[in-house]
């Protein structure tokens, strides 16, 4: 159907007055612009030598989280690999040889290369052991190399955690309601639980 | 007339040749610094302390390529087109006083080519000699980008060299002599010529600037639509020496500016016509690093035209006021009218040109399409 001419508003392109036909006076304006951006600071960031500040929440490499006395918190429970929308975590449970869990990860290979960093690993986690962390420039000669198994992601914690970068965020110590045999305590009352995940 | 001496002149042209071609490499990294300051940047710093070893990184670069020529191209006029380039950029430089020139013939001239009588003519003649370089280069790639630059490039310069010799006329008249030397002890009496041409200075630095296809002038070029113009085909050392005209093309129209426009060496309380050379010197040093750098912020501010609009701003703006400007110094000259008249007679023309805004709308009605 075509528009009714009533409802097409026509605009004229609005007239040059003297000054602005002038055009040196524009120009002049452009000048202005220029000079202050001029003396302006900068906003580089001279990469290699200056890092990034980034934000808590930013999605970089993984890493796995231990517990307070150093073991890895992971119960190979599966809820990553399942959340994992580009399917690059690969488990492999075992018994656990601890009492305090059924199973822990024999293996954990997380493929960086296949992942996209969504994050849905960290949200999927139940006891807070799967995290991305503010790393984002890791990099490998291989796609071997990109392969991060258990250790190389317990790695990725301490160094993250001795760099300040990415400080333990979550309950420390405790493993999650999913993997402890008796529930002493209600986890809403829990008090250690409040502390705010960013 | 001036005497002929070898040895001083042939060490003149030696350190100036020098000069120019490490000024010009060093203007690339000036752009750099300064096109990155303007847009909150740093620029060039990792070669060298804030990046001044840049020239020279950059020189290596462009020595050590590979030369290539591409299949097609008519290799002779491919790599002479270069040549002419920078040739033409160079050889304009030798009428161009850079400090301070005497009638004593006994003085050392600042100048390659002292006393010449044709001067400024000779500088047009070299410098629109340039525009072969473009147009051998554009055509001689085969390539159809480059010849579209080459094209855009012949019809640019031709147009602008119309309102560029048309606006020097004034100071010409005004001086009575083409002599570059002359223009400049004239107004270390009479006032620089600023204050009796300030219309013919501008359309004289509007036309330079499309003289050196600069922006907002550098359509022969435009990286957007021609990927990169006449030289898109040139690497190594011919680009190089592309650019290196380039750049001596933008050095010569700045001390072109300040000589005719700004009284050259010549500065009040510093540089007087008696003052030692070494301060002339530094005024005009000074006053062709405040054009170059104009030429830079112009080119940082300015968006790029469109071609018709480059045409109409040559045919339809600058050469009718350059003529109305001549009449005016015609009147003058012709008449002994004091010349200061010419500066409000100036202002007038500009503001006059622009007078067609004040007309009442003609057809007030918003324009209705036809049923």
């Amino acid at each position: 159907m075509p528009m009714k001419d009533e409802d097409v508003r026509w605009v004229k392109a609005p007239r040059m007055g003297l000054v602005e036909k002038l055009y040196i006076p524009a120009i002049m304006q452009g000048f202005q612009t220029t000079l202050k951006h001029m003396f302006s600071p900068n906003v580089t960031q001279q990469y290699p030598e200056e890092k990034p500040k980034l934000p808590a929440n930013y999605r970089g490499v993984h890493r796995l989280n231990r517990d307070e006395e150093g073991r890895v918190k992971c119960v190979a429970c599966y809820m990553c690999s399942t959340a994992c929308p580009a399917r690059c975590i690969d488990i492999v449970a075992a018994p656990s040889p601890w009492p305090d869990r059924e199973k822990y990860p024999e293996v954990f290979v997380i493929d960086e290369l296949r992942c996209i960093y969504c994050g849905m690993c960290e949200q999927a986690c139940p006891c807070d052991a799967i995290e991305l962390t503010t790393l984002f420039d890791h990099t490998g000669l291989s796609r071997e190399e990109m392969m991060f198994d258990k250790e190389k992601l317990l790695s990725v914690f301490d160094q993250t955690v001795a760099a300040g970068t990415d400080p333990i965020r979550t309950r420390s110590g405790k493993l999650s309601i999913a993997s402890e045999p008796i529930a002493s305590e209600p986890i809403a009352s829990e008090p250690k639980a409040s502390a705010p995940k960013v | 007339m001036h005497e002929f001496h070898f040895w001083p002149t042939l060490i003149t042209i030696v350190v100036i040749f020098c000069a120019l071609q490490a000024t010009a490499g060093f203007l690339v990294y000036v752009e750099r610094k300064i096109c990155a300051y303007m847009q909150n940047r740093i620029g060039p710093n990792r070669v060298g302390p804030y990046g001044l070893l840049q020239v020279l990184a950059d020189g290596l670069k462009f020595i050590l390529k590979e030369e290539f020529v591409p299949k097609t191209a008519d290799k002779g006029i491919f790599l002479l087109a270069p040549c002419i380039a920078i040739t033409t950029a160079m050889l304009s430089f030798a009428v161009v006083p850079f400090g301070a020139t005497d009638n004593d013939a006994q003085a050392y001239q600042f100048v390659i080519a002292p006393g010449l009588d044709i001067g400024i003519l000779f500088i047009f003649a070299i410098s629109s000699l340039a525009v072969y370089a473009i147009i051998l280069g554009g055509w001689a790639s085969n390539n159809k980008y480059s010849m579209l630059g080459g094209l855009r490039s012949s019809a640019q310069i031709i147009s602008y060299e119309i309102p560029l010799g048309l606006s020097i006329l004034g100071v010409v008249l005004l001086t009575g002599s083409l002599n570059l030397e002359d223009i400049t002890w004239r107004q270390t009496s009479a006032g620089w010529n600023i204050f009796f041409q300030p219309l013919a200075f501008l359309l004289f630095m509007t036309s330079a600037f499309a003289e050196c296809n600069r922006l907002p002038f550098d359509l022969p070029e435009s990286e957007q639509e021609l990927v990169g113009g006449y030289h898109t085909e040139y690497n190594a050392f011919k680009l190089a020496m592309f650019l290196l005209g380039e750049y001596v093309h933008m050095i010569t129209t700045s001390f072109l500016m300040v000589i005719l426009f700004f009284g050259g060496w010549h500065f009040p309380f510093i540089a007087g016509p008696d003052a030692h050379w070494i301060w002339k010197l530094i005024v005009i040093a000074g006053k062709v690093t405040f054009f170059i750098l104009l030429y830079m912020l112009v080119r940082w501010t300015l968006p790029r035209f469109r071609f018709d609009q480059l045409m109409g701003l040559a045919w339809k703006v600058l050469i009718p006021l350059a003529l109305a400007n001549v009449i005016a110094v015609m009147f003058v000259v012709e008449f002994r009218i004091s010349p200061w008249v010419l500066l409000p007679v100036s202002i007038g023309i500009l503001v006059g040109a622009a007078a067609p805004a004040l007309r009442p709308m003609n057809g007030a009605e918003p324009i209705r399409a036809e049923q």
